[in-house]
């Protein structure tokens, strides 16, 4: 599609006999939040880490900001623009959350071979690094390590991390994942803020959370794309309700 | 592994008195140090001096090996080969110089001005060619290919016919910096604990920097560090080669002090011998294997003349250290992992 910000053609994606992408295409337009949902194991993830680039399709182009991705190495792709948020939480515990943060200021800013200067005190980094806490609420929590953070805290620090690379398109990968309501409620507020400024593509199982959030709603299942639509007629399509709402109720 | 540092900085520069808490173990080892030489006249016993001298050079390898140990993830079982491409290379320069031969052309060099640097080049390339390599790897493959790569240079050295293969090579002639006499046994003893001193300053710069930033992120989630859009490769290549190098300048006193290499300086046994001082003294802070090599070439000294299985005790002592204190010494010495404060 010419004009969006991503582009994913024809995506295969095979593990030995299991077919994780299936003819998969779907493009997220500038602005937009896009909401992939389906059944576990349908290969969410599995999309998710081949558009970061954590792993290759068998066939078929990405296009980012119409540039062909597909053979990009995954920090050239996050340079690029693409920042991915982890379902299972992935920050580096032994720091403190300014500087987790900090971190992705850094690599932002250029190479990292600076070998004196002390990052930690170093205003061009934990500037930037403090104002991405704030957006997400969690600037009162900067000096604290990270693994003495709360699970709901930890989640909002890789989303503040994603958001310190200034990204052009947000990949989050459940983003609530076993966060309590009150949690989970934040952080679709957050979220919904957020989408005024990223083009985001979010997959996430809290249906209220996507479809209060989502632009459109694209349905997985066993690697294919069964309906992409907008999220009252993703909510009403039947094939949508047998495949994947239906189980749930 | 368990990354030390940093409890992040307020941005105002810590006081004195906080640089002074959170190391005054390191300024109180250095101070006793530089005391040997008095307490070893006094005693009326040079061997202190040899002895603390070899402890010195010593933990300068364990603090270049703890940077990317502790702070890069990355067990090195190759450090001891690094020292030993430094040895032989000072040890080479000055055979020919005394014989008047030449090598490759090239005239040889009893002046350390030359030679030190070049065996500090010799180690980092050794280094980056191998890290080239090893770095690819990581976990057990990393500890199994370094292994490798020191073997290869030890039977490299031990091969090499004309300058001594296994029984080594002697130095004769008069080593000296820039017509500088430093072989002197006092004098030298004090070059080597200056440059362990400078060394430490630097090495603590380092982990702080933003390069010291992305090896300790690295150690710690390197998937992570990928997704934010660095490619860690070429960060680690750099420790490597930047730990190789201090690993040769080592290994270049240690031929300058000895007047004698011999290829069991790079066994892959001393290579773990490295990793023990490190594990010791304590990973999570820049000097913590200093205690280390301390502590181990104390013991390994005077255990022997106490009991001929000396191995044993010694054993007993290492794991009662890394059983009781996981830190290493540094956690005895009050500055450990466990407070997170300001860490430098």
């Amino acid at each position: 599609m010419s004009g969006s910000i991503l582009a994913v053609s024809h995506l295969y994606k095979r593990f030995a006999g299991l077919v994780a992408t299936n003819d998969l295409s779907l493009h997220v337009n500038p602005g937009e939040t896009h909401a992939l949902i389906g059944p576990n194991g349908a290969g969410k993830t599995t999309l998710i880490a081949q558009l970061q680039g954590e792993l290759t399709p068998d066939s078929g182009a990405i296009t980012f900001k119409g540039r062909d991705i597909t053979g990009e190495p995954p920090w050239r792709r996050s340079q690029m623009g693409v920042a991915r948020s982890f379902q299972i939480t992935s920050i580096f515990p032994q720091f403190t959350a300014l500087a987790n943060v900090g971190l992705a200021v850094q690599a932002r800013a250029g190479h990292g071979f600076r070998f004196f200067r002390n990052a930690w005190r170093d205003p061009a980094l934990t500037g930037p690094a403090m104002e991405a806490l704030e957006t997400i609420g969690l600037a009162h929590r900067a000096h604290i390590v990270a693994e003495d953070l709360s699970h709901g805290e930890r989640r909002q620090l890789e989303l503040a991390m994603a958001l310190a690379m200034r990204p052009a398109l947000l990949l989050l990968d459940e983003p609530m994942a076993g966060m309590g309501r009150q949690d989970g409620q934040r952080m679709t507020r957050i979220l919904a803020d957020l989408k005024k400024d990223y083009a985001i593509l979010i997959v996430e199982h809290d249906m209220d959370a996507v479809f209060a959030l989502a632009d459109r709603v694209s349905v997985l299942v066993a690697g294919a794309i069964i309906a992409t639509g907008a999220p009252d007629a993703i909510r009403n399509d039947p094939a949508v309700k047998a495949a994947y709402l239906g189980h749930r109720s | 592994m368990r990354d030390p540092l940093p409890p992040p900085a307020p941005p105002a520069s810590p006081s004195a008195g906080a640089l002074l808490a959170a190391n005054w173990p390191i300024l109180l080892g250095l101070a006793l140090l530089a005391l040997v030489p008095t307490v070893a006249s006094a005693l009326d016993n040079p061997f202190y001096i040899r002895l603390f001298t070899r402890a010195v050079i010593f933990a300068m390898v364990a603090v270049s090996l703890n940077f990317v140990l502790g702070f890069g993830g990355l067990v090195s079982l190759m450090h001891a080969s690094l020292f030993g491409v430094g040895a032989y290379v000072v040890a080479i320069l000055a055979h020919h110089d005394y014989e008047s031969t030449t090598l490759f052309g090239f005239a040889g060099a009893d002046d350390l001005a030359i030679s030190i640097p070049l065996a500090i080049l010799a180690s980092a390339l050794v280094a980056g060619l191998s890290g080239l390599v090893s770095l690819r790897t990581s976990g057990s493959y990393f500890i199994m290919i370094t292994l490798a790569f020191n073997q290869m240079l030890y039977y490299f050295f031990v091969a090499l016919q004309q300058y001594g293969g296994e029984d080594g090579l002697q130095i004769l002639g008069n080593l000296h910096f820039a017509g500088l006499q430093i072989t002197q046994r006092v004098t030298f003893f004090y070059v080597t604990l200056g440059v362990l001193a400078v060394l430490l300053l630097l090495f603590a710069r380092l982990v702080q920097s933003r390069f010291g930033v992305i090896l300790r992120a690295t150690a710690q989630n390197e998937r992570r560090v990928v997704a934010l859009g660095v490619p860690p490769l070429r960060y680690k290549l750099a420790a490597f080669v930047i730990s190789g190098a201090v690993a040769g300048l080592a290994g270049a006193l240690w031929a300058t002090g000895q007047g004698f290499v011999s290829p069991s300086d790079l066994s892959w046994v001393r290579s773990g011998d490295y990793v023990v001082m490190a594990v010791l003294g304590g990973m999570a802070r820049v000097w913590g294997p200093v205690f280390g090599a301390l502590l181990f070439v104390l013991l390994e000294a005077f255990l022997p003349s106490w009991t001929d299985f000396w191995q044993l005790p010694f054993g007993l002592v290492v794991i009662l250290i890394v059983v009781f204190l996981r830190g290493g010494l540094v956690d005895l010495l009050g500055s450990g992992t466990s407070g997170k404060g300001e860490r430098t």
